[in-house]
């Protein structure tokens, strides 16, 4: 293969991020909009406003311009990275993000390993002793995660390891009142992260065990696989090498699409552990009616995971070369 | 259709998860003949623990309301938006992925520059935004949920026409002339059911845990007595009486399981495949 298809591939798929990035700002800010009521009389709820003072403040964040103005105004705005200020945080919304983000990177990618690492393993190992006890118990268990959602497993992970094990911390990302340094520091900060990754990874690790189960199990059926233990593959470099190479596929589909799922999850385990993230911020933006802010974090997460989708694009290319580059 | 039958129940898993889901089933018809006051009133003494009084098998919640009434009330609840979500997320998504990965081209970009930037947004943050915006109610719930899951069946039906499209069968479909729609849906979808079978007991099960999570969150139907809503007002006391957590909790397990289990037995009764092994 030349390097040009593939360069215009990419150039194509660059321009197709742009343009899904457009629509889903559109579709937010459009949403946004459907929302009862407007920022002032949010804040006017606490204080009580007189009509002047409420058409200053629409004045001054540009409440009493026409939508489709407000719309460019926002648009233009993100096209240099300008998120808005949150009149809630007291501070512009790409700051409190960015303050935010490595903490929830480090969840949803700490999570997202560990799911892919020993959900494939699982998988592959009940696929070669399929119909075994074995492959009986871990499918089980399999099952059990793949039912239970991750607030769940969350809420029962606090309850055996933090209340009646009292061994890992159950709230926050830091010890209060501990002036650590260094790897102290970093430790402590780890040992928050536990409880808070085994949770939002259990799902998908069950995901990840069932698909590569399935694919492995399809795979192993296929003439290629009988001809290579034919010609005397060794059993193990058949089931790693041929078999899970070729069963590759949809983990990575999966993988790619999990990323958005992730960050979804994130609300719901930031939230529990009280984890102070871009998921547990989206969640106080809906309940504080916080325009700017919830449009942030939409922005922000739906811009990691264009990224992330192209990402995918390539690996599809590397992993299985009869993708047409359509 | 007898054996298909036949073979589901003969199936381990299918024979549990039918009999899970006939029990769920039960407790959803007999909440109004067991409860017809409603899981809401607080009549009971608070914080009540499973067996503690007879007339409260469940025990009661820190507000006096009987746990067993929440369940059966629940179970309704999850069941109906479970179903509803997952049909209109298929309807959605079959046709879109269908049309998308058959005709390919401009059709094909139109379509999934739509299901991509629907599939961009977290789904359960997106999710959670629409509920709160429109104010929590069955329909914005059911209709969140089917918004977020139709692009999963449109992506994946989508993968399988494009891998089919190409092969002999549908190149002779077309050489002797057959139209595109029958082609579509009387030749190549017929091949992509059990991957289809098997989203679309996924997209039950999602739906009842997204449900549950919303309003596990506090963003449930008010109205509605909803697993997720009895966990969320458990959660101050999980460290004192765990067993308001871990009975709706288990319901939710329950469910979502049974609803896996026969989609595996599903996918084994209409892949005869696999079933050899």
């Amino acid at each position: 293969m030349s390097g040009s298809p593939a360069l215009s591939y990419f150039v194509r798929r660059l321009s197709q991020a742009v343009l899904v990035m457009f629509v889903v700002v559109l579709g937010n800010f459009l949403l946004i909009q459907l929302a009862p009521g407007d920022l002032v009389d949010v804040l006017g709820g606490t204080t009580d406003l007189s009509p002047e003072q409420a058409l200053a403040l629409r004045q001054r964040y540009g409440l009493d311009q026409p939508l489709w103005m407000q719309f460019l105004h926002y648009a233009g705005n993100l096209l240099h990275f300008d998120l808005g200020f949150s009149p809630r945080q007291g501070a512009p919304v790409v700051n409190v993000l960015l303050e935010r983000l490595p903490t929830t990177l480090a969840l949803v990618f700490l999570s997202l390993f560990l799911s892919v690492a020993i959900g494939t393993a699982v998988g592959v190992l009940a696929a070669r002793r399929a119909g075994t006890l074995a492959d009986f118990g871990l499918s089980l268990v399999v099952l059990l995660f793949y039912a239970t959602p991750s607030f769940i497993i969350a809420l029962l992970l606090i309850l055996g390891f933090s209340v009646y094990l009292p061994w890992l911390p159950s709230a926050g990302l830091s010890t209060p009142g501990m002036d650590l340094e260094g790897f102290a520091k970093l430790s402590d900060i780890g040992r928050h992260f536990i409880l808070p990754v085994i949770a939002l990874s259990t799902f998908y690790t069950a995901i990840y065990g069932r698909l590569s189960r399935a694919a492995m199990l399809e795979v192993l059926s296929q003439d290629f696989i009988r001809t290579a233990r034919a010609k005397g593959v060794p059993e193990r470099g058949l089931l790693w090498r041929h078999a899970l190479r070729n069963a590759l596929m949809p983990i990575v589909t999966m993988a790619g699409l999990q990323v958005s799922s992730l960050l979804g999850g994130a609300v719901l385990i930031e939230t529990v552990f009280g984890l102070p993230g871009i998921g547990r911020t989206a969640f106080d933006a809906v309940m504080e009616r916080d325009t700017n802010m919830l449009l942030g974090v939409l922005f922000m997460s739906s811009l990691g995971v264009v990224c992330v989708n192209l990402l995918v694009d390539l690996l599809y290319r590397l992993v299985d070369p009869r993708v047409e580059l359509a | 259709m007898r054996r298909k039958l036949k073979t589901l129940l003969q199936h381990p898993s299918g024979f549990v998860g039918f009999v899970l889901l006939a029990a769920i089933l039960i407790m959803a018809a007999s909440a109004g003949t067991l409860y017809p006051e409603g899981p809401w009133p607080m009549d009971g003494t608070p914080t009540l623990w499973p067996g503690e009084e007879p007339a409260y098998l469940l025990g009661t919640d820190a507000m006096g309301r009987d746990l067993l009434a929440g369940l059966l009330y629940g179970a309704r609840v999850s069941l109906a938006i479970g179903l509803a979500a997952t049909a209109v997320a298929l309807l959605v998504g079959v046709t879109v992925g269908a049309f998308a990965g058959y005709h390919g081209g401009l059709i094909d970009d139109a379509l999934m520059r739509f299901t991509d930037a629907m599939q961009t947004i977290p789904s359960f943050l997106f999710a959670v935004v629409i509920v709160g915006v429109l104010t929590p109610s069955l329909l914005t719930i059911i209709c969140s949920i089917a918004l977020v899951s139709w692009p999963t069946v449109a992506r994946l039906v989508r993968a399988e026409f494009l891998r089919l499209r190409s092969m002999d069968f549908v190149l002779a479909c077309r050489t002797m002339g057959m139209s595109d729609v029958r082609i579509i849906f009387r030749q190549i979808l017929p091949n992509c059911v059990a991957p289809i079978i098997v989203a679309s007991s996924v997209l039950v099960a999602t739906a009842i845990i997204i449900e549950a999570s919303l309003s596990f969150l506090g963003l449930g139907d008010p109205n509605a007595m909803s697993w997720g809503t009895m966990i969320g007002a458990a959660r101050p006391s999980l460290r004192t009486a765990w067993y308001m957590t871990l009975v709706p909790a288990a319901a939710v397990v329950a469910t979502v399981l049974a609803l896996n289990l026969i989609g595996d037995a599903l996918n084994d009764a209409f892949n005869p495949r696999r079933r050899e092994r």
